[in-house]
């Protein structure tokens, strides 16, 4: 008991901060997922330049233009996805499907930027538009 | 004056192969496929190297040999891109490391999954920079947690290695 307690002493503080560090990481994830709710359209961005907008509701297969290459963007059942890329890694084609407000696929090589958003984003989006 | 430069002489040695075996760590881990599907989920194999060097030779020295080893690799294999992402990871990672083992209070494990976090973290906000874009709060979350995983894989190995190189290597 005595030792066992020495012991627990010895690391009080790294059970601490990895305590803290995961539960940062939990909030983070919740808030994450919290505002998933309620993306209806497909965003694509260039360059950081939004480039087209596509309803998530309908399915459709688009090529998209990056930097330096193309991706082939799909988008069925409520779900979209890179299916093929033309860079040598092949990181967009693996990130998956995305369906939830704020998720996205990432091509860095091609800087494009595949994300879900909703309605509030979208208003947003538009007058950084106007702006530019 | 004699003995100065003796001391010299192995400190140069030493930071030499250290740095070296960081470069060729970095090197075996860029041949691992990419099976990872996010970018920035990694193993970070030559963590173990700035842990070593940061408990064995002082905080000047893991941040050195650090800077040095990302400046090396992205020169050798990478692009200006990155070098840019690495170093933003590599440097606040380390940063956070030589902090929290400062404080004396914690175990080469926990400052490693610190650090692991941290890299990610830094990655992240280079990214955001990079692409115009703030939406990587998914991101974020995913990489946080990896992060974790990888630092506390490479912190155990880190604190086995520490238990066992010898002292007098590093004089």
């Amino acid at each position: 008991m005595k030792k066992g307690r020495s012991i627990f002493g010895k690391i009080k503080f790294d059970i601490l901060l990895v305590c803290v560090l995961l539960a940062v990481g939990g909030v983070i994830f919740l808030s994450a997922f919290l505002s998933g709710q309620g993306g209806d359209s497909v965003e694509v961005r260039v360059d950081g330049k939004v480039t087209a907008v596509y309803p998530l509701a309908e399915n459709r297969t688009v090529t998209i233009n990056g930097i330096g290459g193309t991706n082939v963007l799909v988008i069925e059942n409520g779900e979209a996805y890179i299916s093929e890329a033309d860079c040598p890694d092949k990181l967009c084609v693996n990130q998956g499907k995305i369906s939830m407000n704020g998720q996205s696929v990432i091509c860095l090589p091609h800087k494009t930027v595949i994300e879900i958003t909703g309605e509030k984003q979208r208003d947003k989006s538009d007058i950084d538009i106007i702006v530019k | 004056m004699n003995k100065r430069n003796k001391v010299n002489i192995k400190k140069i040695t030493v930071y030499g192969m250290i740095t070296a075996l960081a470069v060729v760590l970095s090197w075996l881990e860029a041949q691992i496929p990419p099976f990872f599907p996010m970018p920035g989920m990694k193993i970070g194999l030559t963590n173990v190297i700035v842990i070593i060097s940061l408990y064995k030779m002082g905080s000047g020295s893991a941040m050195s040999v650090n800077v040095l080893r990302i400046v090396l690799v992205s020169f050798l294999f990478g692009g200006p891109s990155a070098l840019l992402y690495s170093l933003s990871g590599g440097m606040l990672s380390t940063l956070v490391m030589i902090l929290l083992k400062k404080t004396g209070k914690l175990k080469e494990i926990t400052v490693s999954i610190a650090g692991g976090i941290f890299h990610n973290v830094g990655q992240i906000l280079i990214a955001m920079l990079m692409m115009n874009t703030t939406s990587i709060l998914w991101y974020l979350a995913v990489l946080w947690f990896t992060g974790a995983a990888s630092g506390a894989l490479i912190g155990l190995l880190g604190y086995m290695l520490v238990k066992r190189l010898p002292d007098k290597l590093f004089e």
